[in-house]
């Protein structure tokens, strides 16, 4: 039998293994124990243990996410709103904060929850490719497993390659060429002038959407948190969240470049 | 009824494998899944040809030893059910079924259907008991258990380890497994001694053989036995739990 570490197990070098067993045993020297690791490691190491860290870091970004789509619907209300919206940021915290360091905080913190979210997504993936490493030869026959559920890494892979854009693009400007630092408000309808780039932005958010669909359901699962009484609150909550990310979020490419919205 | 089988047929572990095409007449609707592969042996031995292997024992879904994977899904297209409680009647006269053993890295062929499931043993092993005093039994009804409580881990207790929810996962994961065996003992009083012990150790030894959860909800779906995906959150929380625990203030030993 293989083990997914690739360590042959004690039992497989036991002499009383069965018949079974022993066909597969593969020999050698005992196997070392698991050296200890100090304690968030040890929670860490295990795959719940990253599952969890996924839920938590996952909460972190839904949290951002909806702030970023409130904060930015402000661009229907025109120019000004936005922009004092966006120069409010940096003054966030203010005065018992010197000017922006709560706000480089937030992108610490954001960053970091990206990290964890995507190492551990692709440690997991990884775990799980070993587990079966020989696929089934006929058609699957899926009965539960939804079109968002099998899709999480190529809706991740999506997103992280859109955040990628989306602040090259509204961040630091590299990817729009009328780029004017502190006016978000002009920088967004140029950005949109561009079809393409509004037809990425659509995509991605529904994208995300989905992603989130999945996401904000399971995370209950990951944390643990499971009561029938409101078990049925966690699908209505992924769906709505989900839902609200996606008009919220594609409503701003989707009317400004058709130009039902303009400036 | 006729029946075209498509089968998988691997002569030992090591062997390339491939799938095999017979087809099957008289077949009565009321035969079992495992009468069909009977018939089709008996027929392949007044050939001279070699039986197709196929693990069963009890035939009446209390074993867990049949596990085929039957047109994509672990045990055949009925919920609720096993191989050996798949009736014919469930299929189209005419029907081409197509049966694949089960695949996961820990659970190696052994040959044609059969799969080696030891691995979940090893799993038991780490955690899947009380301690108990020995010597005279002890008097009936007491420890008291809540009838919800002891109904929720009579259902967790269904699970008969056949290894569909292993099959079934797109990730190759015995989460459902491992969840009902831990969450059997967790909810009643007597595993309380060794509850944080035995989900960490279960946990761990599931992990260096299995996949991960990513909740597709698969297993649900395959389990024979109906047990719900909401055993792995609560097994979950108690994994999460004995991470946290100060374990000698609350009693229970590390
Ligand atoms: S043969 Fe025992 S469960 Fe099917």
């Amino acid at each position: 039998m293989t083990r997914l570490d690739g360590v042959p197990s004690t039992e497989d070098q036991n002499e009383d293994a069965d018949a079974a067993d022993r066909l597969l045993r593969s020999t050698g020297a005992p196997v070392p124990g698991q050296r200890q690791v100090p304690f968030p490691l040890q929670f860490w190491r295990s795959a719940i243990g990253k599952k969890w860290a996924m839920a938590v870091s996952g909460i972190v970004l839904l949290t951002y996410v909806l702030a970023h789509m409130i904060g930015n619907l402000k661009v229907f209300l025109g120019k000004n709103e936005i922009n004092t919206y966006a120069a409010w940021l940096r003054t966030l915290g203010e005065p018992a904060l010197p000017r922006t360091v709560l706000l480089w905080g937030l992108r610490t913190g954001l960053t970091a929850a990206f990290v964890i979210h995507i190492v551990a997504a692709v440690q997991l993936t990884r775990m799980n490719r070993r587990a079966r490493p020989e696929r089934y030869q006929s058609k699957r026959d899926y009965a539960s497993a939804n079109y968002a559920s099998r899709t999480m890494r190529w809706t991740g892979i999506i997103v992280a390659l859109f955040v990628i854009f989306h602040l090259a693009d509204l961040t630091w400007g590299v990817a729009n060429p009328h780029f004017v630092r502190g006016d978000p408000y002009d920088n967004l309808f140029y950005s949109f002038q561009r079809v393409p780039v509004a037809i990425f932005y659509i995509i991605a958010n529904i994208a995300l959407a989905f992603h989130i669909f999945h996401g904000a359901w399971s995370m209950f699962q990951s944390l643990g948190v499971n009561n029938p009484r409101y078990n049925r609150w966690k699908r209505y909550f992924a769906t709505g969240f989900a839902g609200l990310i996606m008009v919220g979020n594609v409503s701003m490419p989707l009317l400004i470049t058709t130009g039902v919205v303009s400036r | 009824m006729k029946i075209t089988l498509t089968v998988w047929r691997q002569s030992g572990p090591n062997a390339r494998g491939g799938f095999e095409t017979h087809h099957v007449d008289d077949v009565s609707p009321d035969m079992s899944f495992l009468e069909l592969f009977d018939i089709l042996n008996e027929a392949l031995i007044a050939d001279g040809k070699e039986p197709i292997a196929f693990d069963h024992d009890c035939r009446e879904g209390i074993c867990g030893s049949c596990s085929m994977m039957i047109n994509g899904r672990a045990h055949g297209p009925e919920r609720g059910t096993a191989t050996c409680q798949l009736h014919m009647r469930k299929f189209q006269d005419g029907a081409h079924i197509t049966v694949e053993p089960w695949r996961a890295a820990a659970f190696p062929i052994i040959k044609d259907l059969c799969v080696d499931r030891t691995a979940f043993d090893r799993i038991i092993e780490a955690g899947g008991y009380i301690s108990a005093p020995t010597g005279s039994a002890p008097d009936g009804n007491l420890i008291l258990v809540p009838k919800a409580v002891s109904d929720t881990a009579m259902d967790a207790a269904a699970c008969i380890g056949c290894g569909a929810c292993v099959a079934a996962c797109p990730n190759g994961a015995a989460q459902l497994f491992t969840a009902a065996k831990v969450q059997h003992l967790n909810l009643l009083p007597q595993g309380q001694p060794e509850r944080w012990e035995r989900v960490v150790n279960m946990v761990t030894e599931m992990e260096r053989w299995f996949g991960s959860c990513t909740l597709h909800g698969e297993c649900e779906v395959a389990c024979p036995k109906d047990i719900s995906i909401d055993f792995i959150a609560l097994m979950n929380r108690d994994f999460i739990k004995a991470q946290f625990k100060q374990r000698r203030l609350t009693g229970q030993h590390a």
